[in-house]
């Protein structure tokens, strides 16, 4: 047949504990990310994404526990984001279960270190996650900024020629996420998700401002995206994944639905 | 039983040990799951297992780089007939050669050499990442039971290179990537899934119990 669009909901961990609530009937400790980890995976996730928000570097090895638990429980591929800084913090990962490890602030400040994680685990591993704001201003061409430090700080580079560089770099995906979306419910920003998609060679993850299933299906036919992330649309339980993939397959995506 | 996963630095080894236990465990076989990074617990394994992520020549080398493991390895499946699985970058090792990058001599199992993807489609992704069906070409007893085709259950992939084999007879399954796409090689006691079982869910688990009841 054909390869399937993905839905990827994605779990914000900080000290090893969920930080948003996820509202599943039944599950024994919301905060624990390995319960919500197999209830996605129950629900029919066709992957699932750890985003580390570990602020002090004490607890910063929590994250390792958590994903060695998940892998024991899920067989289903796990992604694992934030603070990965070094070719050991990425190899740690791996070890403990990780398959695919995204590199955001470390790969904006040496795009160098893309290349050294790519050419030592192989592209397929590694996502590059690109945080990014619409800066051109009503009437202009569509220009968007990278920003980093959780969208507070802008770095003047273009989002469109980094994701270029960093494909070129050896990044097997993108995870492009729009920072003035985010949270916004408001839908994915689909221009620049196009933009992207159709100039690189590489899957690219829709990511930020999901509010309804409308956005998921928007995301893939009008953005070119493959794959679908969205956080809080499945946590507060407004939605379940298998609603979202069955809404998506009646408007003529092809899912698994298996 | 004792399955030698093999250990040679290269690979999610925790989820493929781990699923390789959850089946035995639900399919109520005893064996042990032994991940070893030591050439003489692969020589006497009653199955073996080579995994692999990451380029063909970085799994050739890391594969080489451990003493005496790819004697080991060919103790075991060559002479001894034992049941061997490959996957990934493990299933494409199986090849004569692998043309990523540079020119790599691969095990020589299933002739043929791994090449990168070209669909006919422009609009797909390399890597190709995420779920597909299969299409079987011939019967083996490694998809005993499981539902293959359009209506199928799905195999997870992540992949730019497959192992385009010299004798057709030796591909058991195709993936559709804008044409088709090695998916699953066999010949004799050997076989390898260029999806990851131990990530594919209902499809991978059924698989590997398969695999840990076939008597090639």
């Amino acid at each position: 047949m054909t390869l399937k669009a993905r839905v990827i909901p994605c779990l914000d961990v900080k000290d090893g504990r969920v930080v948003k609530g996820v509202s599943f009937v039944n599950l024994v400790d919301a905060g624990d990310p390995v319960e919500s980890a197999k209830a996605y995976d129950a629900a029919g996730a066709d992957e699932l994404c750890f985003l580390d928000i570990t602020a002090s570097s004490d607890n910063r090895d929590t994250i390792f526990d958590v994903v060695a638990r998940t892998a024991e429980h899920c067989f289903m591929p796990l992604t694992v984001g934030g603070g990965v800084r070094a070719i050991a913090d990425i190899r740690k990962l791996l070890l403990a279960g990780a398959d695919k490890v995204s590199i955001n602030s470390a790969a904006v400040k040496d795009p160098d270190f893309v290349a050294e994680a790519a050419d030592k685990f192989g592209n397929q591993c590694i996502v590059v996650s690109i945080d990014s704001k619409k800066v051109s201003k009503e009437g202009e061409a569509d220009r968007w900024e990278i920003f980093t430090h959780g969208g507070r700080q802008a770095t003047g580079i273009d989002a469109v020629a980094f994701a270029e560089k960093m494909v070129e770099r050896g990044a097997g995906e993108l995870l492009l996420t729009s920072m003035d979306r985010d949270g916004q419910k408001g839908g994915y920003d689909i221009a620049l998700t196009r933009t992207i998609a159709d100039r690189v060679p590489v899957p690219v993850i829709a990511s930020g401002g999901v509010g309804n299933l409308d956005h998921l299906v928007e995301g893939i036919r009008d953005g070119h995206a493959t794959a679908v992330l969205a956080a809080s649309i499945f946590h507060f339980g407004t939605y379940t994944v298998g609603e979202a993939k069955r809404y998506m397959a009646d408007h003529g995506i092809a899912m698994r639905l298996d | 039983m004792r399955v030698a996963i093999i250990d040679y630095g290269s690979g999610n080894l925790r989820s493929a040990t781990k699923a390789f236990e959850r089946a035995a465990h639900e399919a109520g076989i005893e064996a042990e799951i032994d991940l070893t990074d030591r050439p003489e617990r692969v020589a006497s394994a009653d199955r073996v297992v080579l995994p692999g992520v990451g380029a063909y020549a970085d799994c050739r080398r890391g594969l080489d780089a451990a003493s005496g493991m790819t004697e080991a390895l060919r103790e075991a499946v060559e002479l001894g007939g034992r049941p061997f699985l490959g996957i990934c970058v493990g299933m494409q090792l199986m090849s004569s050669r692998g043309l990523e990058k540079t020119i790599t001599e691969g095990l020589g199992w299933i002739p043929g050499d791994v090449v990168l993807m070209e669909p006919d489609d422009l609009a797909l992704k390399i890597p190709q990442i995420g779920w597909n069906t299969l299409t079987l070409r011939s019967g083996h007893p490694l998809f005993s039971g499981i539902a293959t085709g359009d209506g199928g259950l799905h195999a997870y992939f992540v992949h730019s290179y497959h192992l385009q084999a010299a004798n057709p007879d030796d591909v058991v399954a195709t993936v559709d990537y804008g044409g088709p796409m090695t998916a699953f090689v066999a010949r004799d006691n050997r076989a390898g899934a260029q999806f990851h079982p131990e990530k594919s869910q209902a499809l991978g688990l059924a698989l590997i119990t398969n695999f840990l009841r076939w008597k090639p």
